[in-house]
């Protein structure tokens, strides 16, 4: 703490942000939610152990399955983006570095959710 | 980046060895970490061979004898000598802990001292614990009311009294702060276990009136959000408190009144 500022300057910094809460909610909400479609997930996988391409693709072409699978995918990459973000601002400390990995992170991982969501939707639409 | 190697001039060498009188039957070895400000070396590890039959049975104790009987040069802070002031407070056989209430004897082996974790040396055992006590100053721990003041004490059911129970014990002496990963990445916007312990003990006291604008304060991703309730706050608590608990009703509060 080589500073000619207060102790008291340096402590306060630039204040709070009045933010944080939604994040803190959301990484739990997503984690709680995770559980249940995990489970969901795992017993289709046990089902469709071993089914031909087109039983699987019947099978997921269900409005109900579908969907479900369609969440399941976007609350993965939800909760992967936002328990990242929180690996970045722990560890990652010069400022235009980290900006620049939230950025790339986010979009990765809207990538892929999104990604994943169209293969869920072109199933169901028989194009895949 | 998170640093993860000690830096070259804090990498600790082998130090001087002072031997016990001939006559010792039980000796005890303390390996205390020294470092000098103005030598210009490297950090070293003396070891003080202490005879226990002539010494107190904590490890206080024997660093008081260390200092008045083996090397006066040994510097470190002390003050109550009985849990309540919370300035002998090192990392002691691996674990931040108060020496004043460690015992000698239940420690196998040598007796490691070394000061706080992750916090600048301003001398051997003695840590700047500016920055932390500037922490404590930033969430303002003292009664906050616009209630015109009453003309005797303020009043308190002990039911609220009770609520203030396991926080108001508190001593400070930043055992829990210094060995939180969370903290040691990010000492300068974490506030950290034992600053919002103390936050809470003031959100949750039902004479302060100030609870919105405390909850607002500490409403932050670094300020309070960097706990990631990996618990070693509550493990190395000399007072036997629970700083995780305290930051988990803070989070809780701050959920409840969103909606």
């Amino acid at each position: 703490m080589s500073s000619i500022r207060s102790s008291l300057a340096g402590a306060r910094g630039l204040g709070s942000a009045k933010t944080g809460t939604g994040h803190f909610w959301a990484q739990r909400v997503s984690a709680i939610a995770l559980v249940p479609l995990t489970l969901w997930f795992v017993a289709c996988l046990a089902s469709q152990f071993g089914a031909s391409y087109e039983s699987v693709t019947t099978w997921l072409s269900s409005p109900f399955q579908a969907s479900l699978m369609a969440i399941y995918l976007a609350a993965i990459f939800y909760h992967s983006q936002l328990g990242l973000q929180t690996v970045v601002e722990d560890y990652v400390h010069a400022e235009s570095l980290k900006l620049a990995t939230l950025i790339v992170l986010q979009l990765v991982n809207i990538l892929l959710g999104v990604s994943a969501v169209v293969s869920v939707l072109m199933i169901l639409a028989g194009a895949a | 980046m998170a640093e993860f190697r000690l830096p070259k001039n804090s990498q600790i060498s082998k130090g001087k060895h002072f031997p016990a009188p001939d006559d010792a039957k039980r000796v005890k070895t303390f390996r205390i970490y020294r470092w000098e400000p103005e030598a210009g070396e490297n950090p070293r590890v003396d070891s003080f061979d202490v005879d226990l039959d002539r010494c107190g049975p904590m490890v206080l104790d024997a660093v008081i004898k260390i200092k008045n009987q083996i090397d006066p040069t040994l510097t470190f802070r002390r003050s109550c000598r009985e849990g309540v002031c919370g300035s002998c407070a090192f990392n002691i056989d691996g674990k931040n802990t108060l020496a004043c209430t460690t015992r000698i004897e239940d420690i196998d082996g040598d007796v490691r001292i070394y000061p706080l974790p992750h916090m600048p040396v301003v001398k051997d055992l003695v840590c700047d614990l500016t920055h932390f006590y500037a922490q404590l100053e930033s969430i303002e721990p003292w009664i906050k009311t616009d209630t015109a003041k009453p003309s005797r004490e303020r009043l308190q059911t002990p039911e609220d009294r009770a609520k203030l129970d396991g926080y108001y014990e508190c001593i400070l002496c930043a055992c829990c702060s210094t060995s939180c990963p969370s903290y040691w990445w990010n000492p300068e916007r974490y506030l950290g276990p034992a600053v919002l312990l103390q936050a809470y003990r003031w959100i949750v006291d039902s004479r302060d009136e100030a609870t919105g604008e405390r909850l607002d304060e500490l409403e932050d991703p670094f300020k309070l959000y960097r706990c990631h309730t990996i618990m070693n706050c509550t493990n190395t608590c000399p007072k036997g408190l629970n700083p995780a608990k305290a930051i988990a009703e803070t989070k809780k509060l701050l959920v409840e009144r969103r909606g």
